[in-house]
């Protein structure tokens, strides 16, 4: 069906400014009928900006976009949609207590009698679409019912309904498990076979290269090159991403783990609602290693986090740090017994944005001498303080007194890394602490952590890659529905991690 | 290692490149900001108001005029120009001009010095919005603080007559401030515990302050003045208990000490939130509660002590009218009085910034001075209608400090949209 010949788009010269920087810098980029091409790019390169230019949400300053072979203007994400461009987003746009029906014709429901939803052609007519296409979900679920990858689905079902030929695919991997990833992956390839063509941004380099028939590399808002994925390797497109070889895999030694530093015992701890999200946990970090918790979103491991923090209160059980019972005691009183804590949300929790990097540095301290005495603030001794660790720990875009707001997401984390790891914790709570950075980044984040442990700390890497949790992790536990289920070592594949977080582990009824 | 050091260079050049991020993650985004940053409320003003820097404030003000002067001109039809130049007269101002000699320089004077007492207040009441509001709460109890300020003030002022000039001024101001923080404080230590919202509890309070001072001076009430027993009033403050006036005549009103109180408390403020551990943990709590709380601060003792320190402010304003021109409270004071409701719009137009405070409270004393029926001369401006237009004018004031950020947010929109057409345009010609 497809015709792999007929270009289907074709930006060409787009460059988009905005203030103080060039997003897009003369990029051209096609897509052939039925193909994948993946767009590929650290955060910042340009990857969403040219997609948004495509969905009608900005508009380029140069260059021109091409649709089956006429020149169009994209004004609005409706004339996108109108020139049969679909966009799934990274972050879903569901609306939760509708069904699945009912939130893929929305805006353009099928009405009888005057103006009157028709909601059984509704349900045929997303049954048909959902059929042909071979992506299984049922129209009369509630969207809050079903899972993440169903989810999903349901975002390509109201692109496809609305007759979309070309489909943006938005970091689509990001929010699902190994085994999602692999279904998703055959949706792709059963769509590409019936004509559509596909638009995959990521910068996951084993994805792409699984996925796309083509890749695009942008970087600094440069188109780089675009090459045949056959052929392509995770170390060469890591090369083009970020212009220098990169480490991908973490350089270290063998773990020498001794005294236990943290302990957890028989924790419980509800959230919120009520709900009991931590049910009898209990794990050990020793000093010298690092211990990998893995498992799904919302399996009790922010619970898990604020409980071993003192920023929620255990129903019960006994946390220790390097010995010493803080169970019960405050967030500072967790700190003073030597905890480190670099939080999972670095936006809404590890920083103040609107504070200085010198202030935020002072956020546990401040209330101590050099800081302060009797109450009174050193401000130049915060900014000195600030100044050298903004010098070891690479932070670039801003001195001490410059807002932590204006940061890029790499440079927020290493003032969080900074300011954890200067205060000489014995142990350190690392929770998701690469999320939403690049390649270069990850690697400083990832290269610190290992030296922290052979400096002899304790970490506890909490977080929802598993590439991640495989690379740097002495040992692995995996967390489903608030227990460890089980511990694994560095050894273990995707895989088996992966059937280990839905609960396979287990039982067989969690495996059906 | 060595494979990384080598790396070292570029990165650094990259990472510099990287710096001003285009804002990724597929939001329109007109205010510059990345769309996955999250913001509390007071977070987001506090960009937007830096995005504007001096200027919004300043538009505020003039916008803020400009409308008023268009409702004279509607109303009245005279001039609003020969309007705002009497009302500048009418506050004093025309003091610092060197060619005003003789009898309108005296009489410029003492118009000023209304102006300034006027100030002295709204600094203080100001404040006592401005400090709450850098803790992210919203204050609207300062009228409350100021009644129970006033009240305490007023019945150590008129008591104990005998006492050390000093020291009794001394005692009865502070007694108003301590006595503002803990009414404040009652809002501070609902919202710690149980959450209470401060508007709320803060308005409540305001109502309980009013008609406890009625019951304590009205007819029968137990601080009612002792002689004139049919007039629902205080004791006169008695002479030692007042705030010597160090220019103009004491008979005629004159500028009292307060003034120099007013400018210490700014000075306080700035220390306060600039230079302690307590201003700091009171701004984090106020850009960022969670942040705090995960940083170890406790968020619920800052919420009280903000509002303690911001009643404190109120009640000392309450107590420095008292003992500086005042002198004694009637219960028509007291259910009359808005004062520290004009410290609000102070405060938003100040950016609850000491300097800011500082003007924006000059600007409504003059308001308020100038436009008083006595100053205001009947030919140019109707005196009865002269006060509805300060109060008009402080109406547009806080409409437009709320809406100031839908200005720059239209700003950065009309600017996109010109590009666009300049691009559509472009793109049609061939």
């Amino acid at each position: 069906m497809a015709d792999a010949s007929r270009t289907v788009l074709e930006m060409r010269h787009i460059t988009k400014r905005f203030p103080g920087t060039v997003a897009n810098d003369d990029v051209d980029f096609d897509l052939r009928e039925g193909e994948v091409h993946a767009l590929l790019g650290e955060n910042g390169a340009g990857k969403s900006t040219l997609m948004n230019i495509l969905y009608g949400l900005y508009h380029p300053d140069e260059g021109e976009i091409v649709i089956s072979g006429k020149p169009v203007q994209l004004g609005s994400p409706k004339a996108a949609i109108d020139a049969g461009v679909g966009m799934v987003h990274q972050h879903f746009m569901l609306i939760p207590v509708m069904t699945v029906a009912e939130n893929i014709v929305l805006a353009e429901e099928p009405t009888h009698g005057g103006g009157f939803l028709d909601l059984s052609e509704a349900n045929d007519r997303v049954r048909e679409i959902s059929e042909r296409f071979g992506l299984a979900v049922d129209p009369k679920s509630r969207i809050e019912d079903i899972t993440v990858g169903q989810q999903q689905r349901v975002e390509i079902l109201k692109a496809l309904y609305r007759n979309a030929d070309i489909l943006v695919l938005d970091e689509p991997t990001a929010v699902l498990t190994p085994q999602e990833a692999g279904e998703l992956f055959e949706i792709i390839r059963g769509l590409t076979d019936q004509g559509k063509s596909i638009i995959f941004i990521s910068h996951k380099l084993n994805e792409v290269t699984e996925v796309a028939d083509r890749i695009t590399v942008l970087r600094r808002g440069k188109m780089i090159e675009t090459i045949p994925a056959e052929g392509a390797t995770e170390q060469s497109l890591a090369r083009l991403m970020v212009g220098r070889e990169v480490l991908l895999r973490v350089d270290k030694s063998p773990a020498n783990p001794t005294d236990v530093l943290l302990g957890v015992e028989d924790l419980h701890v509800f959230d919120d609602r009520g709900i009991e999200k931590v049910r009898g946990l209990s794990l050990d970090v020793r000093a010298g290693e690092i211990v990998g918790l893995a498992g799904i979103d919302g399996n009790g491991q922010t619970e898990l986090i604020d409980a071993m923090t003192g920023l929620r209160k255990a129903a019960s059980g006994r946390v220790s740090v390097a010995g010493e019972d803080v169970t019960g005691e405050s967030a500072y009183g967790h700190f003073k017994s030597g905890l480190g804590h670099i939080p999972e949300d670095r936006q809404r929790r590890g920083l103040v944005l609107e504070f200085s990097i010198a202030e935020n540095i002072a956020l546990h301290d401040f209330r101590q001498a050099p800081d302060s005495r009797a109450g009174w603030l050193f401000p130049n001794r915060l900014i000195a303080r600030a100044t050298q660790l903004i010098k070891d720990f690479d932070v670039r875009g801003g001195n001490a007194q410059s807002r932590a707001g204006g940061l890029s997401g790499g440079n927020q984390q290493k003032v969080v890394l900074a300011r954890e790891i200067d205060r000489d914790p014995k142990v350190l709570i690392a929770a998701q602490p690469t999320r939403g950075l690049d390649v270069g980044a990850i690697e400083f984040v990832h290269r610190r952590l290992v030296e922290e442990r052979d400096e002899g700390r304790g970490i506890l890497l909490v977080s929802l890659e598993l590439e991640e949790i495989l690379s740097l992790s002495d040992r692995i536990l995996v967390i489903y529905e608030g227990e460890i289920v089980g511990e694994y070592p560095p050894t273990t594949t995707e895989e088996e991690l992966g059937i280990a977080m839905t609960g396979g582990g287990r039982g067989q009824e969690a495996a059906a | 290692m060595s494979d990384h050091e080598q790396g070292g260079e570029e990165a650094r050049a990259e990472d510099e490149r990287a710096r001003e991020r285009v804002p990724e993650g597929g939001a329109v985004d007109p205010s510059g900001m990345g769309p996955e940053v999250k913001q509390s409320i007071l977070g987001r003003y506090d960009v937007a108001q830096k995005a504007g820097g001096l200027l919004a404030p300043v538009l505020t003000a003039l916008l803020a005029f400009f409308i008023g002067g268009l409702v004279v001109l509607v109303t009245t039809g005279s001039n609003p120009l020969t309007t705002y130049r009497a009302i500048f007269d009418g506050a004093g101002f025309n003091w610092f001009f060197p060619w005003v000699t003789g009898l309108e320089r005296a009489n410029a004077a003492s118009n000023l010095q209304q102006t300034l007492i006027l100030t002295t207040t709204l600094v203080l009441t100001g404040l006592a919005v401005a400090f709450a509001f850098r803790c992210g709460l919203f204050n609207i109890g300062g009228q409350g603080q100021y009644i129970v300020g006033a009240v305490l003030a007023v019945w150590i002022g008129s008591s104990f007559s005998g006492m050390n000039s000093l020291l009794h001024i001394l005692i009865a101001a502070i007694a108003g401030a301590i006595c503002g923080a803990l009414w404040a404080g009652i809002a501070g230590f609902l919202k710690a515990t149980v959450g209470a919202h401060e508007v709320i509890s803060t308005i409540m309070l305001n109502w309980i302050a009013i008609w406890v001072g009625v019951f304590l001076f009205g007819l029968g009430g137990p601080l009612q003045n002792d002689t004139q027993t049919y007039v629902p009033i205080s004791n006169d403050v008695v002479e030692g208990a007042r705030l010597p006036v160090f220019w103009g005549d004491p008979e005629l009103q004159g500028l009292h000490i307060g003034f120099f109180v007013a400018i210490g408390a700014l000075v306080v403020y700035w220390l306060i939130l600039n230079r302690t551990t307590l201003g700091y943990g009171v701004k984090a709590v106020g850009f960022n509660p969670e942040a705090a709380r995960y940083g170890g601060i406790n968020v619920s003792r800052n919420y009280f002590l903000a509002m303690a320190i911001s009643g404190a402010f109120a009640g000392l304003a309450g107590a420095v009218d008292v003992l500086g021109w005042q002198f004694r409270l009637s219960t028509n004071d007291i259910q009359g009085a808005t004062i520290a409701f004009v410290g609000i719009a102070v405060a938003l137009l100040g950016r609850n910034t000491a300097i800011g405070v500082a003007l924006a409270a000059l600007l409504f004393g003059g308001l308020l001075t100038g436009t008083s029926t006595r100053n205001l001369d009947p030919e140019i401006f109707k005196p009865e209608l002269a006060s509805n237009l300060t109060l008009l004018i402080q109406g547009l004031v806080v409409l437009f400090v709320g809406a100031d950020v839908i200005v720059l947010w239209l700003l950065a929109r009309l600017h996109r949209t010109k590009k666009h057409a300049r691009h559509e345009a472009e793109a049609q010609t061939p």
